[in-house]
């Protein structure tokens, strides 16, 4: 299952690890999430967020694989 | 414009402001018709009307919270209304105003609604020219509910309607989609988030007179509220017996209401509008339709067209190239977590 | 939106199709274990663009649908007390329990909230001290640690009327227990990848090494489906059964640690019943005795409730791949989305509900 929507995080706030909050943007909306699962992830940084808690951080440099994959795959008529 | 009710006399709505007496009196002289001014003190109002035929329509209107961005319930009731007429290809002339109170609602609120109201009807030329108040127990309400009736009057002899949806149509969006729906559901508790999305709430009249009069006679019109494009998609194709078929990628959708639709799991095709409407026109003159619409807003777009096909199905071309149905949302719309 | 437009793109999807198709040889049956992927290939039209050797199958993998019947009327008996507020998630509301569902229970009066994340719940509680909150805490692993924390906050700030009534599944031993019944069709697996951004990749190993199938660990957006696709067919036709990751942007090997150590802080497993399929061994999880103090059933003395599942619904074989939705002599005609008699066509993701909705042209 699992809806989990990639966000941006704009601000950190919270003192504990486990009450560790941060604002996420979504394509122009923003909305409160759960940092506490995911602490190396700092301002400016995309995370996935199910149900209000961030459960990972996206990696950028493995975003590109799909296409690489694609392109891997050789050239398809179509 | 202050509140012209003393909010030192009675700052919330008493169950004797529905009660017929003195209280009910000042409320109707110096809040009500301080803002209609074209109610006469009368039971009912003598309309002009040259016009051989009427359109007459009824909606109420409850929205929660009273207040969202884009609007209010007032001018929700007057544009609903006024809408439902011009879907009809009427000019909108009149409306009635029936105001259920709630016991305790403050009388600054209602004000503000009223003189809302009052606004709306001006931007669509529309007088407001008879009404009713009843009050009910506090926690018998939520602050307050609105009826309006809204008569307007046919300026041709020309049917707008569900069954006169042609094949070829081709099938017009007048704007993005899903803005009310997630503007309300943003300022609710529970699922609130910070946006700017404001409720598109306006008058549609102008859009249709203009259209009428370029010479063209639309074969349906349909504001997109409640259920969205996909109910009313849905409701023209079972109505007219034809095949509706839209292309996803074409529907102008808002970034935020993009990105708050894909986080609580909503189809933006299932949230309502409150100033869009569809309109299905003769392929010759597609064109002449969009330049009219693109004078209110440049994201009007063909989304599809209508083929003698399959009688009632709507199918749509995903974002990929794929195709499905498009049915029906199933009742209340829910976030999801899966 | 970053992240999801990309994983959109029409070109690339076709590119995808064209190279399914041209390394499809032999017909083959392929699971999306998950409901959200089941969405995507419903929502996409991506069945119709495969080849036709290609079936896919759409398994138990939604924790609204598989929520056993006793556990809804369980909820619908709580919600409906004078002194609670029930919070669940909103798609959890229209699930059928043996005579109603929780939005009828609103009608009736209860308090039943739709809530967006389980620390809402929390909040609920902090705001109305003097009313029993009782959040309905379903979900696979995905939704296992934001239940955790819920838990564990409500805990750490003494909220002594916050309890969960927990409907917690584990997606591993259902995939064994689909791969060990005999008539089983299934040939190869997306597996789902949100829950392995959790959980991690390492308990699909052994699976696809004793049922000999390939796992393909899978994301949710269209071009994610069609290269886990991809790779699960190049798999099948090269004859190999390993476990692949498709879904490098977020699942890592080991999964998120911080996460499963809260999870097993909080919750520990048992032998569980799922609607439709019966009861897996090992395969749900329940609150620890540390926090046992949170248990709804417990708290509103539920534990003794019994129920039975409605006999009509195929909703078990549908979700095992064995029947598709149309099969079923009641599908779209006495079970529709607005009247379900099985799980499936309840949520939204839900194999019966996906086909009712987007259909099959």
């Amino acid at each position: 299952m699992c809806l989990a929507i990639p966000g941006r995080i704009i601000a950190i706030f919270g003192r504990d690890s486990f009450s560790r909050m941060g604002k996420v943007t979504y394509g122009g909306i923003t909305k409160e999430a759960s940092l506490a699962f995911v602490p190396e992830a700092i301002e400016g940084d995309y995370i996935l967020v199910h149900a209000g808690v961030a459960i990972s951080v996206i990696k950028g440099e493995e975003a590109r694989k799909t296409f690489e994959y694609l392109d891997q795959i050789g050239e398809v008529e179509i | 414009m202050n509140c012209p009710v003393p909010l030192s006399d009675y700052p919330t709505v008493m169950m004797a402001h529905g009660g017929g007496g003195r209280l009910m009196q000042r409320l109707i002289d110096e809040l009500f018709r301080a803002a209609f001014v074209d109610v006469q003190p009368h039971d009912g109002a003598v309309l002009d009307i040259p016009q051989d035929k009427i359109v007459i329509t009824t909606d109420s209107f409850v929205v929660s919270p009273l207040f969202f961005p884009g609007g209010n319930i007032g001018n929700l009731a007057v544009n609903g209304t006024i809408n439902d007429l011009a879907m009809c290809g009427a000019k909108p002339r009149y409306l009635s105003v029936s105001f259920i109170l709630e016991e305790g609602l403050s009388m600054e609120t209602l004000w503000q609604v009223v003189r809302a109201m009052r606004t709306a009807a001006d931007v669509a030329n529309v007088a407001i020219v008879t009404g009713d108040t009843k009050v009910v127990e506090r926690g018998r309400g939520n602050g307050l509910y609105i009826n309006t009736t809204g008569i307007g009057v046919l300026e041709h002899n020309h049917v707008i309607a569900p069954d006169q949806v042609k094949s070829d149509d081709v099938v017009i969006l007048s704007r993005d989609i899903g803005r009310h729906g997630m503007a309300v559901m943003g300022s609710r508790e529970g699922l609130s988030f910070e946006s700017d999305i404001k409720s598109d709430c306006a008058p549609l009249s102008a859009y249709v007179q203009d259209i009428l009069q370029a010479g063209i006679i639309p074969h349906c019109l349909r504001d997109a509220t409640r259920g969205g494009v996909a109910a009313v998609l849905n409701e023209i194709a079972t109505a007219s017996k034809l095949q509706i078929d839209i292309r996803e990628n074409a529907i102008p959708v808002d970034e935020a209401v993009r990105g708050a639709c894909e986080i609580l799991g909503f189809d933006p095709l299932h949230i309502a509008n409150e100033g869009c409407f569809v309109a299905f026109i003769a392929p010759q003159e597609q064109d002449s339709v969009l330049d009219i619409l693109h004078r209110y807003n440049p994201q009007a777009a063909i989304i599809g067209t209508v083929a003698d096909n399959k009688p009632g199905l709507v199918t749509l071309e995903t974002p990929i190239g794929g195709r499905r149905i498009l049915d029906m949302p199933a009742g209340e719309i829910l976030p999801r977590i899966c | 939106m970053k992240y999801l437009d990309e994983y959109r793109d029409p070109q690339a999807a076709r590119k995808y199709v064209a190279a399914i198709k041209k390394i499809t040889k032999k017909p083959w049956t392929i699971m999306e274990i998950c409901g959200g992927q089941t969405h995507a290939i419903v929502r996409y039209g991506i069945q119709n663009m495969l080849p036709d050797e290609i079936t896919l199958v759409h398994g138990p993998g939604c924790p609204v649908c598989v929520t056993p019947i006793e556990k809804i009327d369980k909820a619908l008996e709580i919600a409906a007390r004078s002194n609670v507020i029930f919070c669940s998630f909103g798609d959890m509301l229209r699930v059928p329990g043996s005579s109603k569902d929780l939005l009828t229970v609103r009608a009736e009066g209860g308090d039943v909230r739709a809530i967006y994340s389980p620390l809402d719940a929390v909040q609920i509680a902090r705001d109305n001290p003097d009313k029993e909150i009782v959040f309905f805490a379903v979900g696979f692993e995905t939704t296992a640690p934001g239940n955790a924390m819920a838990a564990y906050q409500a805990k750490e700030m003494g909220l002594k009327k916050f309890s969960m009534l927990v409907s917690h599944v584990l997606v591993p031993p259902a995939m064994e227990s689909i791969l060990s019944n005999t008539e089983c069709r299934v040939e190869g697996f997306l597996a789902a990848g949100h829950v392995c951004t959790v959980m991690g990749i390492e308990a699909y190993a052994p699976i696809s090494s004793r049922y000999k199938v390939p796992i393909v660990v899978t994301g949710f957006e269209p071009l994610d489906i069609l290269q886990g696709l991809y790779m699960c067919i190049s798999q099948l036709e090269q004859g190999q059964t390993n476990v692949e990751n498709q879904y490098v942007r977020v699942v890592e090997e080991h999964g998120n640690r911080l996460a499963q150590e809260l999870i097993s802080k909080v919750f520990r497993i048992i032998p569980r019943q799922w609607r439709g399929l019966g009861e897996i061994p090992q395969s749900g999880w329940k609150l620890t005795a540390e926090y046992e103090d949170l248990d709804a059933e417990y708290r509103f003395d539920m534990i003794d409730i019994v129920q039975k599942e409605c006999s009509e619904c195929i909703s078990g074989e549908i979700m095992q791949g064995l029947k598709k939705p149309m099969q079923c002599p009641a599908f779209a005609s006495k079970c529709t989305p607005d009247h379900p008699l099985g799980a499936p066509m309840v949520s939204a993701e839900g194999a019966c509900s996906a086909y009712y909705r987007y259909g099959n042209e």
